[in-house]
């Protein structure tokens, strides 16, 4: 009933999508839409391909079956050439940041104006300079990035990732390893840029509190399908117990707590020989 | 039995798929060098740190074998009287063989390591990842550059390599056992043939840089990229293009100078 109210006004929509890595499925036929305009997050346990699903977005992986359509682009069927010119209109802020590490941060920050752009030195400096006061680093610009903290690696990459203006952020785990005050500070500064220049963000993310804090549409995802979804109070009163699991912390559960393995018993009986 | 050629046809499949991928790298890579052209500052930063970087090596390098050469051609050449073709004697071996293959040995591991060491981080990093999301490709805005920079950069090397050393070799030949100096430098521009000797070595230098980038920069795109697929990569790095050069300079040496 929400998706076919969403999927009208939704920016990126990814339909019957089912994915594998080797052998292990890793997506089983799942559908999720993303309105414009809105924070949409993906949460789940860690190993369920959070982040593999933003690289199928992003058409850096090809799926096995089902499309991902991001503004009325079938992204696995475009061109190399089409697909460089949507991404970039798709920001994208790795875990890590992927920051240049032999640049300094206005370099960094620059990086993607100098390759697109044939904007002259004064006016590229100009849009670095605003792009780094959005993220509280203009003071920053001459450090390099093994002098940045994670907090600040990952707001510089948030700087490059809007130097050019995008539709779209993807976020992959932008709380993990961060201090309360730089997750507040992320928090506060994905849900403003959002607002503000009229993004549409997708979150990856585990930390269930600072998530549902910004998110407005949030589907939970385990073990390759959508156990489920809507805005965090739904969330939060769901009866699944996949969710319930999820958001209580719980230790066991539909997730186990054991990797799948032979009997206990058994395979303390046995004579241990390698095989 | 069955094991055995199990992992036989396993490996040989290995060795095969990944010497596709090799293939295939190769070819984006030498397309790319075309968008390299219009902007000579990303060549430039990049002959700098593979070329002008092991310039200190190479010199110090070049100059020991060519003493070398000098002494042990001396103690050879004399026992026949002909310590006056010192200079043909050491310059020949410097510019046909040793020059280009000594060279390309110490390019593959002081550059050539580099290199895969610092693609394989990149990727490691997600460096690459990030640059082909911001819509850059990263063969054409990494790879190339340093593969143009890679054989550009060999045959200047060798050929400062050779210089030194025939350098080396009259210091040691004139200066300390007293071949005469006139002599070293006449015969070695009387009997040293231009095509022959110096072309083909340059020819050669040419070979093993474009195998010697090729090798360093595809082990670094293809790395594991984990701490130790990055360091493994850099080993197979040395070790693959030393066998390589090694095994060209036989084939390219058995097509040149052969009658």
């Amino acid at each position: 009933m929400e998706n076919s109210v969403s999927s009208q006004n939704s920016l990126v929509s990814v339909q019957n999508l089912s994915f594998y890595r080797g052998n292990k499925k890793i997506f089983d036929d799942i559908s999720l839409e993303f309105e414009r305009g809105k924070v949409t997050a993906i949460m789940g346990p860690s190993g369920t391909g959070k982040t593999t699903l933003l690289k199928l977005i992003g058409g850096q992986l090809h799926p096995k079956q089902g499309a991902v359509i991001v503004d009325g682009n079938n992204v696995h069927r475009l061109r190399r050439a089409e697909l460089y010119n949507l991404r970039k209109r798709m920001g994208m802020l790795f875990q890590s940041g992927a920051l240049l590490t032999d640049m300094n941060v206005f370099d960094n920050v620059a990086f993607p104006l100098r390759e697109h752009t044939h904007l002259p030195e004064s006016m590229i400096r100009t849009l670095v300079l605003m792009k780094l006061q959005a993220v509280g680093l203009r003071g920053a610009r001459n450090l390099m990035p093994n002098e940045l903290s994670g907090g600040m690696a990952r707001r510089i990459a948030l700087a490059r990732a809007i130097a050019l203006d995008p539709m779209m952020i993807m976020y992959d785990e932008p709380f993990t390893g961060q201090d309360p005050i730089s997750k507040g500070a992320l928090v506060q500064l994905i849900k403003s840029l959002n607002n503000i220049l009229g993004l549409t963000s997708i979150i990856v993310s585990h930390d269930v509190q600072e998530t549902a804090e910004i998110a407005d549409y949030i589907y939970v995802i385990s073990e390759g399908k959508i156990v489920g979804q809507g805005t965090p109070k739904e969330i939060e009163q769901s009866e699944s117990d996949w969710v319930q699991q999820f958001m209580t912390g719980a230790a066991d559960g539909p997730v186990h707590f054991h990797y799948p393995a032979k009997d206990y018993v058994d395979d303390l009986l046995s004579t241990g020989k390698r095989y | 039995m069955i094991e055995f050629l199990q992992n036989l046809g396993k490996n040989t499949r290995t060795s095969f798929t990944k010497l596709g991928r090799g293939t295939f790298f190769l070819l984006q890579a030498t397309s790319g060098i075309v968008s390299v052209l219009p902007r000579p500052r990303l060549l430039l930063n990049q002959m700098h740190s593979i070329g002008v970087l092991s310039f200190l090596i190479i010199t110090i390098s070049g100059l020991f074998v060519g003493m070398v050469l000098g002494l042990q051609g001396y103690y050879i050449l004399s026992d026949f009287g002909a310590e006056e073709t010192l200079g043909v004697m050491v310059a020949a071996s410097l510019v046909r063989e040793l020059g280009p293959v000594v060279t390309a040995l110490l390019f593959a591991g002081r550059a050539g390591s580099a290199l895969t060491a610092e693609i394989g981080l990149m990727k490691a990093t997600e460096q690459l990842s990030g640059m082909e999301m911001m819509a850059v490709d990263p063969i054409k805005r990494i790879i190339s550059p340093r593969f143009l920079a890679g054989f550009l950069s060999m045959p200047l090397l060798a050929a400062l390599f050779s210089a030194v050393g025939i350098i080396g070799g009259q210091m040691v030949g004139s200066g300390l056992l007293g071949v005469d100096e006139g002599a070293y430098w006449s015969q070695m521009r009387a009997n040293i043939d231009f095509q022959d000797d110096i072309v083909n070595g340059v020819i050669k230098s040419i070979v093993f840089g474009f195998v010697a980038s090729w090798i360093a920069l595809f082990e670094g795109y293809d790395a594991i990229p984990t701490s130790e697929g990055v360091s493994r990569a850099t080993t197979r790095t040395v070790v693959n293009s030393a066998f390589s050069i090694l095994g060209l300079d036989f084939i390219l040496t058995a097509l040149m100078f052969g009658d």
